[in-house]
């Protein structure tokens, strides 16, 4: 391509994101724009083409990003080029999503015309502004019966400041208003700026293992040009590659002869794992870099850890190799091995949040067929001994003795929880609960709350949303970043069966609670963990301080003395089924342990 | 070779609340047509798979046989010797509810040549037998021992339960006591299992049925254990206690793992290898039948595998065991090839016992006889 022609094509380019609360319509409305684009043929549609995996479907949640070019026909007659950047929803993900959205010169911001505001919305309404996008709000669902868009446009008035004058109506699930969003975003959003003659700066946006072509790179040109045949350089990890192909989803993959500033799509260079990839790392020339990298990388760290074991020790392998596998395809996922006395070999595993951990546990079982035992889930824990050492533990297990500890703190995040008003007592009752600092509260309106505590993440990592849903009747939305680590009174609890430390049971509580949940946690093991053939005493202790006991009794009586006259087919199934169940358990200290036992000593919940 | 009968009459006049064996509400059943394709699915199942050797016992279970009219039962008795070749020492059982026991029924089950009784007892506590639906009161049992007798059938059974709602041991206590004075050869003493698709389970799901704890259970049957050996009743299966002689030969069958024929709705069969479970819904049963066909619902032929467990797990239930040569003769490999290492350690456990040619449980092994029975199953 000449200069000229680059410079006229940059122009006719508008880069695009659509960010929403999970269910506010953001996939259909994806879909609806690649309808109206033509990007697809009928039988190649889809319904939420951009949601890939058979998993991310099913959770209605979007994990990996995509980007599409599109083109469309605006009604001043001209052709434009459309990059369409979908962002995932969640916030384990927020640092994804603003690179994404770095990647774009505007947002359609889409807020359900019946629920309003939620605390995604906001989320990634600020995202978009720190990157300084042109936000076009979309109010969507305008047909549903309980819509009230003039109620919902007053309410992003009022809170987020957006003036909605020119706000778009639309039904995305019934094709309405899709046309005129189109228009806008021709309208609105800003070209790309940038000189396609300077030296290349990339950005990468995602990243994704291919195994037949190696990593795929998704990038978005900033400046200058990049072709195939040439030599790139990550900045970040100082990696150089050869560029093989670059290309744009149109969605499905299209060899390129180059991608200039504006461009938003591939690039293949024979790149063996993600990790030399970064979401948010400058690409550029190897041989004429660029002085400075593009703003606002940063290095993932996952923040909840567990252990990963597989329930028949002879899957070990195999469950390392579906690490391997998905750590190809996820820069996030941290993992290393790990013995535990009571589980044998696994692996400490560290993720972005609690959906990524599902997630990964998840795949493991569904992809890989790998019964996995999963340790209760974990934060860094920053330790200050006695000696002056500081450590960060991972594993409850490896908490030194209370005795050489100095201090120990723990990471704090600011959550914010939006809910109507006759949920305000429980939400704060919960928030007390889980050792929270209460620190605002503001009103949209007479009827919508905005909650915001900080908390410690160790709190959150377990049932916080869950609970936080049912205590509202699934009205609370909830949102958290991370801020800061503080000073607690922290101690390790060990637990004990049948006299033995088990370590894969160690969890970290606060010495103010330590009783209580020693208790709940003694009881909750006594009703999980069945009857053995000998009497088990289950102890909760602190140092050598036992501090709860109770006792799981003996089994006495386990014979069928029922007659099924000659119905043998029956007994033998019972006994299949009695085999079946104690395979799904694991043997510590001598002793049957259930797999959700492992998961059970964080839930303050008796009654679960 | 199968030498075994059972036949299946699903009506009862009251439903238990722990039953969930196929049954059906007495009243406008149609209970004469059901008789007569009984009688067919006899004649084709002769025909299909001809006896070589006689009959040597024939169990009629439900059910409730005795909810059938005297002639209703004739009838059915009648078909059965009128299509099966009977050996001349047949064990005959009929089961008795003690609440729909009379005189002329009692003559006419002597004269069809049935020589032994299962009456259904439970138990002796006019409170409890309220709180699990049966329809008799606890003197009925007597008076149907009486009536049997009289009637010139003297081999009877008593089945009870313990393990039942609220009870307790001094319930269980008197219960024993009274079965034990009854002029009776045979034991069966079932502990209560609360199964899907009865009022019990509504209940237990409800929170509202107080069922004594494992250790009360295990009491009861302890207990039992050294009351019925006092009083003459050996124990000879994890259920079952006989005079000397007295021992079911029928349900022997079972625990041998031998075959047997099984006739009415819901009813099972083990023959030539296969095992096959009617149709439980008489509508399905009956449709079947007036097509022309067996009534079958599902057939399995055991593989060799599951015969080596069957005869594990079954045999395992009876006091003696199972004979090591014997298996060895029936399979051609040892038990301890088959199963390794499997033995050995329910030894060190202390739940079997090997001694000469026989394995068999041990004390604790009676109470905890899953826990071994699982072990002879193979997997995959």
């Amino acid at each position: 391509m000449k200069p000229e022609e680059r410079i006229t094509r940059r122009d006719k380019i508008r880069n695009f994101s659509i960010i929403a609360h999970i269910d506010h319509g953001k996939s259909t409305l994806a879909d609806r724009i690649l309808e109206k684009t033509s990007a697809l043929s009928q039988r190649e549609m889809k319904d939420q083409m951009l949601d890939a995996m058979d998993l991310e479907r099913e959770r209605g949640i979007t994990i990996k990003l995509n980007a599409v070019q599109l083109t469309y026909k605006a009604n001043d007659g001209e052709e434009y080029i459309f990059h369409l950047i979908d962002t995932p929803g969640h916030v384990d993900f927020a640092y994804e999503v603003s690179r994404s959205l770095a990647a774009c010169e505007g947002a359609l911001l889409i807020v359900d015309a019946a629920q309003g505001i939620e605390a995604q919305t906001l989320a990634n309404v600020y995202l978009a502004l720190d990157n300084d996008l042109e936000i076009l709000p979309v109010i969507n669902k305008i047909d549903l019966p309980s819509a009230e868009p003039d109620r919902v446009k007053q309410e992003v008035e009022d809170v987020i400041g957006l003036p909605m004058d020119d706000c778009l109506l639309a039904s995305a699930k019934n094709g309405i208003g899709i046309e005129e969003i189109l228009e806008s975003v021709v309208k609105n959003v800003p070209a790309p700026a940038g000189d396609p003659e300077a030296p290349l700066k990339a950005m990468i946006f995602d990243s994704l293992f291919d195994p037949y072509r190696g990593v795929i790179v998704y990038i978005r040109v900033m400046e200058g040009t990049v072709k195939p045949g040439e030599k790139v350089k990550m900045m970040a990890t100082e990696k150089e590659f050869e560029v093989q192909e670059v290309g744009v989803f149109t969605p499905k993959p299209v060899a390129q002869k180059e991608l200039t500033v504006g461009d938003v799509g591939f690039m293949i260079a024979s790149i063996k794992n993600v990790a030399d990839s970064r979401v948010g790392d400058t690409v550029t020339h190897a041989n004429k870099p660029t002085s400075e990298a593009l703003p606002g990388y940063r290095k993932l760290n996952p923040m909840v850890f567990c252990g990963l074991y597989p329930v028949d020790t002879n899957d070990y392998n195999d469950l390392r190799e579906a690490l391997e596998k998905l750590e190809l395809n996820d820069a996030a996922l941290q993992f290393e091995a790990e013995t535990s006395q009571a589980l044998g070999f696994g692996f400490r595993c560290g993720f972005l949040g609690l959906l990524h951990m599902e997630i990964i546990q998840e795949r493991i079982e569904r992809e890989f067929n790998i019964d996995l035992i999963t340790t209760a889930p974990s934060v860094i824990y920053e330790v200050k001994k006695t000696d002056g050492e500081i450590v960060r533990i991972d594993n409850p297990s490896d908490m030194p003795d209370a005795q050489s500890i100095e201090y120990v703190q723990e990471p704090y995040v600011k959550a914010e929880v939006m809910v109507p008003n006759d949920y305000v007592g429980p939400v704060m009752e919960l928030c007390q609960k889980k050792r929270g600092d209460y620190i605002d509260m503001k009103y949209f309106d007479e009827n919508r709350v905005n909650i915001i505590y900080e908390l410690p993440l160790s709190e959150i990592v377990y049932d916080f949303f869950d609970t936080l849903k049912s205590t509202t009747k699934g009205y609370a939305s909830f949102d958290y970043e991370l801020i800061d680590y503080k000073e607690s009174r922290l101690v390790k609890m060990d637990i004990l069966l049948n006299g033995e430390r088990i370590d894969a049971l160690s969890v970290v509580v606060h010495r103010d609670t330590a009783y209580e949940r020693g208790k709940v946690i003694v009881e909750k093991l006594k009703k999980l963990i069945p009857r053995q053939q000998f009497e088990v005493p289950v102890q909760a202790s602190i140092g050598q301080k036992i501090i709860s006991r109770s006792t799981i009794k003996a089994m006495r009586k386990n014979v069928l003395a029922k007659c099924y006259g000659g119905d043998i087919s029956r007994k033998r199934k019972l006994l299949e089924k009695q085999k079946e169940g104690k395979k799904r358990m694991k043997n510590v200290g001598n002793v049957e342990v259930p797999q959700e036992a492992f998961m059970s000593v964080l839930s303050m919940d008796e009654s679960k | 070779m199968t030498k075994s009968l059972y036949v299946h009459v699903p009506f009862c006049e009251q439903i238990c609340h722990y039953c969930d064996f196929n049954k059906f509400f007495l009243q406008n059943q149609p209970v004469d047509e059901y008789i007569d394709l009984c009688n067919e699915e006899m004649k084709k199942t002769i025909e299909s798979f001809p006896a070589n050797e006689k009959v040597s016992t024939i169990y009629v279970g439900g059910g409730t046989p005795t909810s059938l009219s005297t002639r209703q039962l004739e009838r059915l008795l009648k078909d059965i010797k009128r299509n099966f070749q009977i050996n001349h020492d047949v064990e005959f059982t009929v089961e008795v509810n003690p609440g729909s026991a009379e005189e002329e029924k009692m003559s006419m089950l002597f004269e069809m040549g049935v020589n032994r009784l299962s009456i259904g007892a439970q138990t002796f506590d006019e409170k409890l037998l309220k709180a699990i639906n049966r329809d008799h009161h606890p003197e009925d049992v007597e008076r149907t021992v009486q009536l049997s007798r009289q009637a010139g059938i003297t081999n009877l059974s008593v089945d009870m339960m313990f393990g039942l709602p609220r009870q307790t041991m001094a319930q269980w206590k008197d219960s024993l006591k009274a079965v034990c004075n009854l002029p009776i050869q045979h034991i069966s003493a079932y502990s209560l299992k609360v199964e899907e698709k009865t009022v019990f389970y509504q209940l237990l799901r409800k929170g509202k049925l107080p069922l004594p704890d494992q250790e009360d259970e295990a009491r009861m049957y302890e207990y039992m254990l050294k009351e019925l050996n006092l009083k003459g009743f050996h124990h000879y299966e994890i259920s079952n206690f006989a005079k000397s002689g007295f021992e079911s030969r029928h349900n022997l069958t079972y625990w041998d793992n031998e075959e047997y024929y099984g006739i009415g709705a819901g009813a099972h069969s083990y023959i030539q290898g296969v095992r096959r479970a009617n149709h439980g819904p008489l509508p399905k049963y009956m449709k079947a039948l007036k097509n022309n066909q067996l009534p079958y619902f599902e057939e399995h032929e055991v593989t060799l595998k599951e015969k080596m467990e069957e005869q594990m797990f079954m045999g395992l239930r009876k006091l003696n065991g199972i004979s090591l040569s014997k298996f060895e003769e029936r399979f051609g490999k040892s038990v301890y090839t088959v199963f390794p290492q499997v033995i050995e350690n329910l030894k060190n456990e202390q739940l079997l016992i090997e001694a000469e040619d026989r394995v068999k449980l041990s004390e604790k092994g009676l109470l905890l006889g899953n826990e071994v029975f699982e072990k002879f199953l193979i997997g995959d």
